[in-house]
C-alpha cells in the first residue's frame, strides 16, 4: 500500500502505469496539467507514425523481413471506415461482438467473485475447487476454440463460452488473492461486534476484496476481447472479429485495418466502462495518498 | 464516578492460566491469576512487555481460550467474543470501505436496527468522543487520534459491559494521547462501564485508573495490586502531585525489579554467575 503511495506521489509522469487501476483517474487529472511542449511532442509522434504509414504503404515499401505491399494506407482505410460506418452492417457487427464479450465477461465476473470468496474464505471449498481449475488455469481461451464448437450447439454459445474462459481466471484468482490480503483482524472484528457469516461476507470479505477483484475485472475485460476476437475469426457470423476476417478472405485489406480499429477503439471502451465503474465502487481506495490530519 | 455503573461488568477471574504456542513451543503465559474487578470500576493492568498482559485481555475478550481456571462477567463464563466485551486494539480495526458514520452504526446494524435510528446513535457517539463533523469521511481521512475516537465510538455503541483496552493510545505522539486519556476519561464518567486497561506506561496508569494490577514477567503473576485513591476527575494537579509521584516511584522499582530478573533469566542459559553481575 505504502509503495503505491509513493508512486502516487513522486512518481513522474508517466509513472502511474504500475500503480492500481484506481489511481488512473487522478493520473488522467495530471496529464491535463502537461506543458505544452510535451504535448507537441506526442502529437507529432503521432503525425509521425501515421505518416511513415502511409509513405510504407504507398511506395509498397520491401524492409527485409516485412512487406507494405499488400498493406492499405491510411488514405485508403478513413474512407473505408466511412463507408463502413454510414452502412447498416456495422451496427450489427458492434451489437453481436458486444453480446458476446458482456455475456462471457458478467458470467465470469458472476462465476469468477462467487466461487473466489468461497476459495478464499474456506480451506474446504479451496481443496474441492482448485484441482481442475489448477489444470485448467494455463490453458488459454482460445484453445478452447475447436473444443467449444464441439461441445456446444449454437456457434453463439461457444463463442461466449470462450470470452468466459478468458475473463474467468483473472477474475477468480484476483478474488481470491484480495480475500487472502484482508486484515484478519477486521474479520474478528466484525464478528465481536456481532456480525453473522453472511453479513461478514457482504459486509468484510466482498468490500475487502473489492479493490482486487476491480484490478481483476479490468484484466479480464480485456482478455475476453482477445478471446472473442479470435473466436469470431473461427466461428462467427456478424461481429468485429468476423468483420476483419472476412475483409481479409475477400481481399477488402482496407476493411482489415478498419475492422482492426474498431476491435480496438470498443475494448478500450470496455476497459474504461470497468475501470470507471470500479473506481465508483471503491471510493475509499481512491482516496488513498491523500490524508487530511486533526 | 462509578456509581452509575451497569450492575453486569463485574469480572471475576480465578486461577487463570494461558498456555500459548503449539506442542514443542507451548509456553505459560499466564500463569494462575486470580483478581476481581467491581463492575464500573477503571482497572489499569501495568507490566513490561511480553508479561501475558495483553494475551489476559484477550482471553477476556473471548478471542483467546484459558488453559485453566475461569473467568466471568456478570457471573457468566467468558466463552467466545460478544459484543457485551467491547476490545480496542493499539493499531486501529476501522473498517476502511465504510464512512465514519458506518462504522460506528456497524454493531447496530448488525442487530437489525433501522438505519435512520442507527444513524442517529452513532452521531450521538462521535458528539460524545468529538468527532460530531467528521461523519462522512474515511477513516483514512483520519488522523490517528480520530481513528481511535471512532473505534472507540464503535465499541460504545454496543453498550458493552465492560470496555478492553489493549495499549490504545500507544501508537499516537505524546500530545495526542493526552488529550485521548482525557477524552477517554470524560467519556467514561459519562457512560460508567468498566475498563480493563492494558499499558506499559506507569504515568498512564497511573492517571487513569482506579487500581492498577502490575503483572511480573512471563509467566504473568499479579505483583501488586495498587488502589490510585486520586478524587476525579483528575487533571494535572494529580500528575504533579506527591502521592502521584511516590505512586510512579513505586511503580518504577517494581517494574525495574521485574527487569532485572527478565534479564537475568535470559542470562541463566549462558551461565549462572552471570545473573550476579547486575
Amino acid at each position: 500500500m505504502s509503495a503505491a503511495q509513493l508512486t502516487l506521489d513522486q512518481a513522474p509522469l508517466e509513472g502511474v502505469a504500475d500503480v492500481p487501476v484506481g489511481d488512473v483517474s487522478s493520473a488522467g487529472k495530471r496529464r491535463t496539467r502537461w506543458p505544452l511542449g510535451r504535448i507537441l511532442v506526442r502529437g507529432l509522434s503521432l503525425i509521425a507514425f501515421v505518416a511513415f504509414w502511409q509513405v510504407a504503404a504507398q511506395y509498397r515499401l520491401h524492409l527485409g523481413i516485412v512487406t507494405f505491399q499488400n498493406v492499405p494506407a491510411p488514405s485508403e482505410v478513413v474512407p473505408a471506415l466511412w463507408n463502413l460506418l454510414q452502412s447498416p452492417k456495422v451496427l450489427d457487427h458492434v451489437l453481436n461482438s458486444l453480446y458476446r464479450v458482456f455475456g462471457g465477461f458478467l458470467g465470469a465476473t458472476l462465476a469468477g467473485t462467487i466461487l473466489g470468496l468461497w476459495i478464499g474464505r474456506s480451506r474446504w471449498a479451496a481443496d474441492l475447487f482448485l484441482p481442475p481449475l489448477e489444470v485448467l488455469r494455463p490453458i488459454p481461451g482460445v484453445a478452447w476454440i475447436p473444443l467449444a464448437i464441439l461441445m456446444f450447439p449454437s456457434s453463439e454459445m461457444s463463442m461466449i463460452f470462450i470470452t468466459f474462459m478468458g475473463a474467468l481466471f483473472p477474475i477468480l484468482l484476483n478474488t481470491i488473492h484480495g480475500v487472502g490480503g484482508i486484515d484478519p483482524r477486521l474479520v474478528s472484528t466484525a464478528r465481536s461486534l456481532g456480525a453473522s457469516r453472511t453479513r461478514l461476507y457482504l459486509e468484510v470479505i466482498l468490500p475487502g476484496a473489492l479493490p482486487s477483484l476491480v484490478t481483476g475485472l479490468s484484466i479480464g475485460m480485456g482478455t475476453s476481447w482477445f478471446c472473442l476476437v479470435t473466436a469470431e475469426m473461427i466461428a462467427g457470423q456478424y461481429g468485429i472479429g468476423y468483420y476483419t476476417w472476412e475483409s481479409y478472405n475477400l481481399q477488402r485489406y482496407a476493411d482489415i485495418v478498419v475492422g482492426m480499429l474498431l476491435i480496438g477503439v470498443f475494448g478500450m471502451g470496455s476497459s474504461v466502462l470497468v475501470r470507471k465503474l470500479g473506481d465508483l465502487l471503491t471510493p475509499w481506495y481512491q482516496l488513498k495518498g491523500g490524508r487530511d490530519h486533526e | 464516578m462509578s456509581d452509575t455503573h451497569t450492575p453486569n461488568g463485574h469480572i471475576v477471574v480465578r486461577d487463570a492460566v494461558i498456555e500459548l504456542g503449539d506442542k514443542k513451543d507451548r509456553f505459560r503465559a499466564v500463569d494462575r491469576i486470580s483478581f476481581d474487578i467491581k463492575a464500573g470500576q477503571f482497572v489499569c493492568l501495568l507490566g513490561p512487555s511480553g508479561c501475558g498482559k495483553s494475551t489476559l485481555l484477550g482471553a477476556l475478550a473471548g478471542h483467546i481460550p484459558v488453559t485453566g481456571g475461569s473467568l466471568s462477567l456478570g457471573g457468566r463464563a467468558i466463552e467466545g467474543p460478544s459484543s457485551e466485551r467491547g476490545l480496542v486494539f493499539q493499531q486501529h480495526t476501522l473498517f476502511p470501505w465504510k464512512r465514519v458514520i458506518d462504522n460506528v452504526a456497524f454493531g447496530l446494524k448488525m442487530k437489525g436496527v433501522a438505519k435512520a435510528e442507527r444513524q442517529a446513535r452513532a452521531l450521538e457517539l462521535l458528539r460524545l468522543v468529538g468527532l460530531a463533523g467528521f461523519e462522512h469521511k474515511y477513516p483514512i481521512q483520519l488522523s490517528g487520534g480520530m481513528q481511535q475516537r471512532v473505534e472507540i465510538a464503535r465499541v460504545l455503541i454496543n453498550q458493552p459491559q465492560v470496555l478492553l483496552m489493549d495499549e490504545p493510545f500507544a501508537a499516537l505522539d505524546a500530545q495526542t494521547r493526552w488529550v485521548m486519556q482525557r477524552l477517554l476519561l470524560d467519556v467514561w464518567a459519562k457512560i460508567g462501564t468498566t475498563v480493563v486497561f492494558v499499558t506499559h506506561d506507569i504515568d498512564e496508569a497511573l492517571f487513569l485508573a482506579d487500581r492498577v494490577l502490575v503483572m511480573s514477567q512471563r509467566p504473568g503473576r499479579i505483583r501488586e495490586d495498587i488502589a490510585i485513591p486520586a478524587a476525579r476527575p483528575r487533571g494535572d494537579a494529580w500528575v504533579t502531585s506527591d502521592d502521584f509521584i511516590h505512586l510512579k516511584r513505586h511503580c518504577l522499582e517494581l517494574m525495574r525489579d521485574e527487569h532485572r530478573r527478565n534479564f537475568a533469566a535470559s542470562l541463566g542459559n549462558a551461565g549462572d554467575f552471570a545473573g550476579a553481575f547486575i
